[in-house]
């Protein structure tokens, strides 16, 4: 099947800093990915580059058969297409949960009100917190702010998903309920691109792993195979240091 | 009992502590009593309500005084609206509470036509009041900008059957400082956007305007704007005294105004942005519904302080001229009957000039805590 996320030799620089270093990643439609690495190895700048969060110096990304380039139209619609959740969850503080999730559909995909709202509120039954519609996100607990903050994602209808360490600013109690939405969404089919630290979850969900480190992916394959048998002596440093903090 | 505790722990604890509470206290007494001795047995405050109506109107033709009944009444519907869309309904209770002191206040000093005229209009915001609860909150939303626009056309129109030479005192100042702030608000806006601009040309003059404009006394800029604006029209074209003035505030006004908003701006986060943009927002959505709304309200009290300042400011027309409120203070007392009342007349103008200040200064932190809700 024609990958729906393709990257080749692609480099990037923050100023002299080589922060992407040749990296060719394909994605296919439905994979879970999952990205691991030591902090500063580039993983949040990888997944950036996919909606031009981040602009590229060398190689080509196409995304859902389209080549990203410098052109904003261009730059708009493939950001349609790819929804991404942020670690500090970046939800509208000036507008209600409601707002906030129909925003983008009413503004950017031309959807009358109402049809964005019954959508909205479907999508927030089904992580459990439409009764929060109403509120602001202040008033929310921060597993619900990062739950509303993937339907705000989820509203435009995207066929790729970013995570950025999605749990890494919540409390420990609150991981579960985020993580729980977002295995139901891999399990409904959804392209998802996740960089986090949460070791059960990749092994549950993802179809691959990619380890990053210094700019490169360094090692791929299988959870199982990447968690239990790694090649790499820095895979092996790695997992050491976060399986036994 | 707790009142005596309370002056015991923050007035008299320690002798040097003590001694300031005595000292103040007495000092409050004997200017207190001076004042009120004065101004209840010595001052002649006939001269306000003899003049009453020059400190309200200044030379507005007084067969022609509707127009300004009607123009009130404009106003206060358009108030009375927009309170019906935006203000929770318990304030209105204290807003119509001191409308109703004010008018009591000023009933004795009114012609009987003007008890009338005061009471239409305010009958008039009433209605769009309940007019504007009547109809759906979308709607009245989305009609409150063009309602504003047409209304304040149709005021204007009606105040203009008598030419603004012949404006005068509270009127003029309110409708100097209304257009000086409507006209410069969007200004600041733009310079504000200008100067955090990444095209380095619109940045560089942005910036120079806004430090240029910041460098020189407000009087300075009005007096120049007084001298340029006909500049700029064709010669025989008079352009009323008054439009040059506010043109002057508006300059001034706006390179302030820029620097407030500017503030907000850099306070709104980087992750703001980027989530409007990832769901794919154009840069200018995202700026109109995301970045703006949160970098306006981070700025509502200085914004108002600076609605506040302009309004307090139009006294400055004095001097180019124009008819505002403080200058009827100088027309009053140049008349031979009314020689050395300058306190009484002055005091008045004061008093005005502090209720119009307070009250915005009241609608300030009443907004502020009404959007709050939305703050993180
Ligand atoms: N906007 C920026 N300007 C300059 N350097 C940056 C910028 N963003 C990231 N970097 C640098 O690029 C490198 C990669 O950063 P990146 O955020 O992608 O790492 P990461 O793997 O996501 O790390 P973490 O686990 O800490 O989130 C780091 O050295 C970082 O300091
Ligand atoms: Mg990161």
């Amino acid at each position: 099947m024609e990958p729906i996320v393709k990257m080749e030799n692609v480099n990037k620089w923050f100023g002299s800093l080589h922060v992407l270093k040749d990296i060719n990643l394909e994605v296919a439609p439905g994979e879970v990915l999952v990205i691991i690495g030591p902090s500063g190895s580039g993983k949040s700048t990888l997944i950036r580059t996919i909606n031009r969060l981040e602009p590229i110096q060398e190689g080509r990304i196409v995304v859902d058969g389209v080549e990203l380039n410098e052109d904003l139209r261009n730059v708009e619609a493939i950001r349609r297409e790819v929804g991404m959740v942020f670690q500090q969850f970046n939800l509208f503080p000036h507008m209600t949960i409601l707002d906030n999730v129909t925003l983008a559909p009413t503004k950017v995909r031309g959807l009358s009100k109402e049809e964005a709202e019954r959508k909205a509120m479907e999508l927030l039954e089904r992580v459990g917190i439409a009764d929060q519609a109403e509120k602001y996100p202040a008033q929310l607990s921060g597993g619900q702010q990062q739950r509303a903050a993937i339907v705000r994602a989820l509203a435009m209808e995207p066929k790729i998903m970013l995570f950025d360490e999605p749990t890494s600013a919540l409390d420990p109690e609150m991981i579960g309920e985020v993580l729980d939405v977002m295995r139901e969404l891999a399990r409904s089919g959804m392209t998802m691109l996740v960089v986090t630290h949460e070791m059960g979850f990749a092994r549950d969900v993802a179809d691959r792993v990619i380890v990053m480190d210094e700019g490169r992916i360094i090692e791929e394959g299988p959870p199982e195979e990447i968690f239990s048998n790694p090649k790499e002596e820095r895979t092996k440093n790695f997992l050491h240091r976060i399986l036994h903090h | 009992m707790r009142a005596l505790a309370w002056m015991k722990r923050n007035l008299f604890n320690g002798v040097w502590n003590t001694l300031l509470t005595l000292v103040t206290a007495y000092l409050l007494y004997a200017v207190g009593r001076a004042i009120l001795v004065w101004a209840f047995t010595e001052a002649r405050w006939q001269v306000i309500p003899a003049n009453f109506r020059l400190f309200m109107v200044g030379p507005f033709p007084p067969e022609a005084i509707w127009r300004v009944w009607v123009a009130l009444a404009i106003f206060l519907a358009l108030v009375g609206f927009t309170a019906g869309v935006v203000v929770r309904r318990r304030y209105l209770g204290t807003a119509a509470a001191v409308a109703g002191v004010l008018y009591l206040l000023a009933f004795p000093v009114l012609l009987p036509s003007s008890r009338l005229g005061l009471l239409a209009a305010a009958f008039a915001g009433g209605l769009a009041w309940l007019l504007a609860g009547s109809i759906a909150p979308r709607l009245a939303r989305r009609l409150l900008a063009p309602v504003w626009f047409l209304g304040t056309l149709a005021a204007i129109q009606v105040l203009s059957g008598v030419p603004s030479q012949r404006w005068g005192g509270l009127l003029l100042t309110v409708i100097a400082t209304f257009f000086a702030v409507v006209l410069a608000f969007p200004l600041g806006l733009l310079l504000a956007l200008g100067r955090t601009s990444k095209m380095p040309v619109i940045s560089l003059l942005s910036t120079l305007y806004i430090e240029l404009v910041r460098g020189v006394p407000l009087v300075t800029v009005l007096f120049l704007a007084w001298i340029m604006v006909p500049l700029f029209v064709p010669e025989d074209f008079r352009v009323p005294q008054l439009v040059r003035g506010i043109a002057g505030f508006v300059l001034f006004a706006a390179a302030y105004l820029a620097e407030y908003v500017r503030g907000g701006l850099q306070g709104v986060s980087r992750g703001q942005w980027e989530a409007a943009w990832a769901l794919g927002l154009s840069g200018f959505q995202t700026v109109v519904f995301i970045i703006l709304p949160q970098a306006l309200r981070a700025v509502i009290p200085a914004l108002i302080g600076q609605v506040i300042a302009i309004f307090k400011d139009t006294s400055l027309f004095v001097i180019i001229g124009i008819m505002d409120l403080l200058s009827m203070a100088q027309v009053v007392l140049s008349n031979p009957k009314f020689l050395g009342l300058e306190r009484e007349v002055y005091l008045f103008v004061m008093f005005v000039y502090f209720l119009g200040a307070a009250s915005l200064s009241f609608l300030s932190r009443r907004l502020e805590a009404a959007m709050g809700l939305g703050k993180r």
